[in-house]
């Protein structure tokens, strides 16, 4: 069970944590990557809109918003 | 001096420098651009994509210079023909716009090594640049400690700083851009591992097997990089050797442990990194200053929502009452006009006709836009340059995502129930070059104020008295329920089916909040209103003189007089008085005789016009929706405008041209309007589902001209073209319907 992958899905509001991998057979990966969202660099869940989803995230100093679907593509671990 | 550097120096000398403006969105630019070039700057369109083309010209040291400001991009990576824009300037593969010879790259200054990477990027180009570092108010208020002469050193480029909104420091740029000209200062670039500058050679030379066009390096690589690149796009045909090529080169990335996908990113991000060590240190914390505290309370969830709804109300309720009063005066001034014009044209009946019906009428029903287009532009800046739009569209993203549309698509749906005209070009803070196209596609559909007179005219004239004002204002909310329930599944079904879009990716940069510039609010509404205008000029005043045509013509003048003269006869018949003393009525212009009998003339002309056949000829087309011609021809004569429906039916019904909805005299004529023969003949035209027919037909069919023009300035006329088909066809279908059912 534990061994099951944590993903930018499972952080809570206002929590940090550490980006693990990122799927790099998505296509959005690319752009994710130039914006900023590398492997190794911490994150910051800051917002879920109203509806669940997109979420917000905090990431080298940049606000990002990005889908569930996405999100689900971006592993981490504990800050 | 060598021969080497003489060339380039020569051709420069010929004309003035080009000079591109480069930079991540959010960082400033478009601040930049206007303090750099105030008054002096044009928009335009590149050749065959929806790019917007900013230009403008500023003052060097040594003279006059051109420069072109380009959209704002994370980096050159380029999927479609739209992203591509910019690494064809940068390329010098654009027709008419020289490769640059300076580039001035923009960065936020705050986030100095994640801004840097589209300029690593470009530094491969090998084109002298300028780094502006803007915002620097804000980064030394974070306490960023950035050693510019340092940094400069570092990355062999003129450094600039400044605070755009502020002006500060954009009086040094032209002198950085000279410096960097003459010493030629191009920024450190990345090395890559040896094997992979070798596939690109390999690469390079089966595109020259296949092609004479010329590509840089960085286009090449491009190639290896992104999935779909439109770098290919320059080629007719693919052949396989460029395909073996592209895939040898992600395989020898893999042997070396890199993957294609991140490999790019990874290796600029490290030479950044490399770069900027120790330059940069921030002594203080990174977080944004207020944002974080005023996004607690716009993007909760509760009071988030409540807010936005109250923000789009007053944006929405302005579009719709404040351009009120403005567009009285323009429509008191179209009435001016033609008043002014008309007698001296007396003469010339068809020149009148032409002058004050056609062009004066027409431009005048477009201009009237206007008013509605600088309001919404005034808001869009404004939401945009505070950084509240990338909320708003965080919030509806969800809405609208199931149906392939993306939350920035709410804000140009909303207000194209106003006009779909602004909500179109509003189109342009959509990226994703799908999105906007289907978000283009839809927002006709929104219920447009235009169409309100034909929802009051027909609901007064038939609801209303028959079943009372509750039904009536129940029918007329409805009304404006149509159009979106419709809009929806073609969405759906144009992302899925047709652009094969399956659930577009929405990444999106949420910047901090900042003050708005009202320089640049301004310039945003200019460019919105003078495109607009320009539309007005060209393609209205084509498409109005060819409606007018199909109404005026034929017109044989024999008519008149016929018309005339049963009407006399007419009259002797059933009020029994000697015809002279009926034509003597007629001599006085203001009698109520010769009123009757102008608005019979006029009827009579339009029921032979080339309108009023075609009318009759397409009549069995509108059959099923239980139209007769007379509705016809007001259906084929409201394609350009959907209200003219009101003045047509007008004319036929031999009320004159200057009836509107609240016309007492037009409702009962159309109550008691009757079909002349045929198996109903006797019967009512107007029954209840023909009214519902109605209403539904104009609710979905694409009635406006204006819209097509601004659908095909934005994407082009297939586009415009496809619209209109898929409205009409639907508008039919739904009024078909709508009949048979009821």
């Amino acid at each position: 069970m534990s061994a099951s992958k944590r993903t930018l899905n499972d952080l809570e509001i206002g929590s940090r944590a550490r980006i693990t991998e990122l799927d790099t057979t998505n296509e959005i990966t690319q752009r994710l990557m130039i914006m900023g969202v590398l492997p190794d660099s911490e994150v910051k869940l800051v917002q879920i809109a109203p509806l669940g989803d997109p979420i917000a995230i905090e990431i080298a100093g940049r606000r990002l918003s990005l889908r569930r679907r996405e999100a689900a593509s971006i592993q981490i671990q504990n800050a | 001096m060598s021969t080497t550097t003489e060339a380039p120096l020569k051709a420069a000398a010929t004309r003035p420098l080009q000079i591109a403006l480069i930079g991540n969105p959010n960082t400033g630019k478009t601040s930049l651009f206007n303090a750099l070039t105030g008054l002096r700057q044009r928009v335009g369109n590149y050749p065959g994509v929806t790019v917007e083309k900013k230009s403008g010209t500023i003052f060097l040291p040594d003279g006059a210079a051109y420069l072109l400001d380009l959209p704002g991009t994370y980096s050159l990576s380029a999927n479609s023909l739209d992203e591509r824009v910019v690494i064809d300037v940068l390329s010098g593969h654009i027709p008419g716009v020289h490769r640059p010879d300076v580039i001035v790259c923009v960065v936020d200054a705050t986030n100095l090594q994640r801004n840097l990477f589209l300029a690593s990027q470009v530094a491969e180009l090998e084109i002298p640049m300028v780094l502006v570092l803007n915002v620097w108010d804000a980064a030394l208020k974070q306490g960023l400690n950035i050693d510019i002469e340092v940094l400069s050193k570092r990355l062999g480029v003129p450094i600039v700083p400044t605070v755009a909104r502020k002006g500060t420091g954009v009086n040094l740029i032209p002198a950085a851009i000279k410096e960097a000209h003459q010493d030629r200062r191009c920024m450190t670039r990345l090395s890559w591992p040896e094997h992979f500058e070798s596939a690109v050679k390999d690469i390079r030379k089966a595109v020259e097997k296949q092609s004479d066009i010329e590509l840089t390096d960085v286009e090449i690589r491009r190639m290896i990089f992104d999935a779909n690149s439109a770098v290919l796009a320059h080629f007719d045909t693919i052949g396989p050797e460029i395909r073996r090529a592209i895939d040898n080169a992600r395989r020898s990335l893999r042997k070396a442990g890199l993957n294609p996908m991140s490999a790019e990113a990874l290796l600029h991000y490290g030479h950044l990194d490399k770069l900027l060590d120790g330059v940069a240190q921030s002594e203080g914390t990174k977080t944004q200053g207020s944002t974080g505290g005023i996004d607690r309370i716009l993007m909760h969830r509760g009071w988030g929502l409540v807010i936005f709804l109250a923000m789009m109300y007053v944006v929405f309720q302005s579009v719709y009452s404040w351009a009120g009063p403005f567009m009285d005066w323009i429509d008191t001034a179209k009435s001016w006009l033609q008043n002014l014009v008309s007698p001296h044209l007396a003469a010339l009946p068809m020149l009148q006709s032409l002058v004050t019906d056609g062009l004066i009428e027409g431009v005048g029903a477009f201009i009237i836009f206007l008013p509605q287009i600088l309001i919404l532009f005034f808001f869009i800046a404004l939401l945009e340059d505070t950084g509240y739009m990338a909320r708003a569209a965080f919030l509806m993203d969800k809405l609208l995502s199931w149906c392939g549309l993306n939350g920035k698509s709410f804000v140009p749906m909303l207000s194209s129930y106003a006009c779909a005209i602004p909500g179109i070009m509003a189109t342009r803070t959509i990226e994703d070059p799908k999105t906007r196209l289907a978000t283009i596609l839809v927002a006709p559909f929104m219920s447009c104020s235009a169409r309100l007179p034909v929802y009051l005219l027909l609901i007064g004239a038939f609801i209303e008295p028959r079943y009372g004002s509750f039904v009536a204002g129940l029918v007329l909310f409805a009304m404006h329920f149509v159009g979106l329930a419709v809009a929806i599944p073609v969405a759906w079904v144009l992302t899925r089916y047709v652009f094969h879009s399956q659930a577009q990716p929405f990444v999106m940069e949420m910047p901090p909040y900042r003050l708005p510039r009202p320089r640049d609010i301004f310039w945003r509404m200019w460019d919105a209103a003078w495109e607009f205008i320009k539309r007005a000029g060209t393609i209205i005043l084509a498409i109005t003189v060819i409606i007018w045509a199909l109404l005026y013509f034929p017109r044989p003048p024999e008519l008149a007089e016929e018309v005339r003269q049963s009407y006399i006869a007419e009259k002797v018949a059933t009020e029994g008085v000697p015809p002279s003393a009926i034509a003597a009525q007629l001599e006085d212009d203001s009698s109520e005789a010769a009123w009757q009998l102008s608005n019979a003339i006029d009827s009579a002309y339009l029921n032979q016009s080339i309108m009023g056949r075609m009318g009759k000829f397409f009549e069995p087309i509108f059959r099923p929706a239980g139209f007769d011609w007379k509705i016809t021809v007001g259906v084929l004569a409201s394609f350009p405008a959907r209200e003219v429906i009101i003045s047509t039916l007008g004319v036929i019904y031999a009320l004159g041209g200057d009836v509107d909805e609240e016309s007492g005299d037009l409702r009962s004529s159309l109550a008691n309007a009757t079909w002349p023969e045929g198996p109903r003949a006797g019967q009512p035209v107007f029954t209840i589902p023909v009214v519902i027919a109605i209403m539904v037909f104009f609710a979905l069919c694409q009635q406006c001209g204006a819209t097509l023009a601004v659908i095909a300035k934005e994407v082009g006329w297939r586009w415009a073209a496809t619209s209109f088909i898929m409205m009409t066809v639907l508008a039919w279908l739904g009024a078909v319907l709508v009949y048979q059912i009821a």
